[in-house]
């Protein structure tokens, strides 16, 4: 076990190590922040320039400004923003908030939905309500998420009045941005928690809590859930980094204030570090959370390790 | 219910679902690629004829755009875009990643090690932050984002095909070929990959429909392809600005991308129980 754990780990870093260097370099490719900062800005020497350069501290060596941002990170210290020089750690610390809340909201109204649904449909293989929950999903995911957002604003903000079109302001402005990524994630789990139960189904156990008179909820909450649970966890995590992409688009149509929204402001003015602080939260993220599932994994399933 | 009953039923569904998928999919390949002859043309701008309303004006079924554009011959040109960027990047990203996904499972070692890290590393980054970066280098463009997405999206189909021959090359018809000689890259290409093709295959049709999907909601952001070019995610850029007093503008466009993944993902799910019984497919 602690071979595997310490391989994983390892992994893990390695991937943050050439995720941040990656990252670091493209942004560097992107244009001079100089050039934007002046831009309309009327008579602009190459001295004025040169001095803009220095001040940001985009003239160091490139290796200079990595293992700074690196030294940085570990002190959650991301320098300023280019554009007022307000410190990035404070951008970040009120749009992150408001991008793992919305995540998180969109991860348990998708688990809740799909689970019961998913267990109808495996139970009812081949019959109508079957078919009807795959078809059904089928069209979910088919969806554009952004497309969807604009129909949802359509009919909730500017039809019925119901709900905020945008921005983050209590409950109300919640649902809309959380549905719109639910409702396409939902449809994705309902057929993994269908197929995932088809599988357990079919175990000597399942058919033994039946023999043995358990009622039928029981039966596929108590023996079969819990025995597809590893599994289903995993593709859960996996889909995270998928989550917190399509999270970003949908930032931008409800306009809220999370790290998408920083990020497409950051790119437009290339502000190198709000954007490189971002790309690499998000991937640590991701990669913790992918860490986590593999661990859970392991310590749940003995194979796993020697594999 | 019989198991006979219920067998039937699901292959009738089966069917249905390979009728419905092809449908779709033929019906809306045809509509693109014959737009010219079928349709007014997309680009005549009639500022008398501006936000027409919808099922009002015989010669604008679907309604007007800001501009007076005829929006059902917006929609059907646009779909171009759509279709080449879904087609053309998948075929490049399969060839890259089968290629690189058979000579990491079979030759091990070294080029194993430096594709799955590779992979480890693409995978971490979500995808449209790593679009957001590449466009504002290189700029945006049917081209640069068929690139893209052929470059995040390969890695899918090498590790796919990497596992799969790390489950094959050790069985005794790769052994006896190599025991009588057969070239690397005939056992390759000859022998183990077509034992392998049918999950890709699945793959490819899924991430049709998906990189759809995602080079809409480029265009939509303004990444994309250029404003001037009908496409979908385009008129639904427009759409938003106007969706307060013209729902029409940003409906139609919409129920286009929706109507053609949701063909390619029906015939996708049809060939999986197909070819793929086991699902190793299965998202």
């Amino acid at each position: 076990m602690a071979n595997f754990l310490i391989k994983r780990l390892l992994q893990a870093i390695f991937v943050l190590f050439a995720v941040t260097l990656l990252v670091a370099f493209a942004i560097r490719l992107t244009g001079d922040p100089a050039l934007m900062l002046t831009q309309g800005a009327g008579s602009v020497t190459e001295a004025d320039l040169v001095l803009i350069r220095e001040a940001l501290g985009i003239n160091k060596p490139f290796l200079e400004q990595y293992l700074d941002f690196i030294v940085g990170l570990f002190q959650l210290d991301f320098g300023n923003s280019f554009l007022g020089g307000t410190s990035v750690s404070e951008l970040i610390s009120t749009s992150l908030p408001a991008t793992l809340l919305l995540a998180g909201a969109v991860m348990v109204i998708s688990i809740v939905i799909s689970i019961p649904l998913g267990i109808k449909a495996a139970v009812s293989k081949g019959q109508w309500s079957d078919q009807f929950i795959r078809i059904t999903s089928l069209i979910g995911l088919s969806f554009p998420n952004f497309w969807l957002a604009l129909m949802l604003v359509l009919v909730f903000s500017i039809w019925l009045q119901w709900l905020p079109p945008s921005g983050m302001s209590g409950f109300a402005s919640f649902v809309m941005p959380a549905f719109t990524m639910a409702i396409i994630l939902t449809a994705t789990n309902v057929r993994l928690v269908r197929s995932s139960m088809l599988e357990t189904l079919q175990a000597q156990y399942v058919m033994v809590a039946r023999a043995k008179g358990l009622s039928e909820n029981t039966v596929l909450y108590k023996h079969a859930l819990r025995n597809c649970a590893i599994p289903l966890i995993t593709y859960f995590g996996l889909q995270f980094g998928g989550l917190l992409g399509g999270i970003v688009v949908i930032e931008r149509v409800f306009n809220w204030p999370g790290l998408g929204t920083l990020a497409f402001d950051a790119v437009s003015s290339r502000d190198y570090p709000v954007l490189q602080a971002v790309i690499t939260l998000l991937s640590m993220l991701i990669v913790s959370v992918n860490l986590l599932v593999d661990i859970a994994y392991g310590l749940i399933d003995p194979r796993i390790r020697t594999e | 219910m019989s198991t006979n009953r219920l067998a039937s039923n699901l292959s009738q569904y089966k069917s249905l679902e390979f009728i419905i998928g092809a449908l779709l999919t033929g019906g809306i390949c045809l509509l693109v690629i014959f737009a010219d002859l079928l349709f007014q043309s997309a680009d005549k701008i009639d500022l008398s004829a501006r936000l027409l309303a919808p099922f009002a004006h015989p010669e604008h079924i679907f309604g007007t755009d800001p501009l007076g554009r005829d929006i059902l011959a917006r929609v059907v040109s646009g779909g171009a875009i759509s279709l080449q960027v879904g087609f053309i990047s998948v075929a490049g990203a399969v060839v890259l990643g089968v290629v690189m996904g058979l000579v990491a499972g079979y030759y091990r070692g070294f080029w194993d090690v430096v594709v799955m890290r590779f992979a480890d590393v693409q995978l971490a980054m979500p995808f449209i932050l790593l679009a957001i970066t590449f466009i504002a280098i290189v700029g945006g463009g049917l081209a640069n984002m068929i690139f893209l997405l052929i470059i995040s999206q390969w890695v899918q189909y090498a590790r796919l095909v990497r596992g799969s021959v790390l489950s094959l090359r050790d069985r005794e018809f790769i052994l006896s070929a190599q025991a009588i000689g057969v070239s690397n890259f005939s056992i390759l290409f000859r022998h183990l990959l077509p034992n392998l093709i049918g999950p890709v295959i699945v793959l490819m049709t899924l991430n049709v429909a998906n990189n759809i999907l995602l080079e809409s909601s480029l265009t939509f952001l303004g990444l994309g392809v250029d404003p001037l070019t009908p496409s979908w995610g385009g008129m639904l850029a427009d759409g938003r600005t106007y969706i307060q007093n013209a729902w029409w503008v940003s409906v139609f466009p919409g129920v286009a991308i929706l109507l053609t993944v949701l063909g390619l993902n029906l015939l996708g799910d049809w060939l999986r129980d197909s070819l793929d019984p086991t699902g190793k497919t299965s998202r």
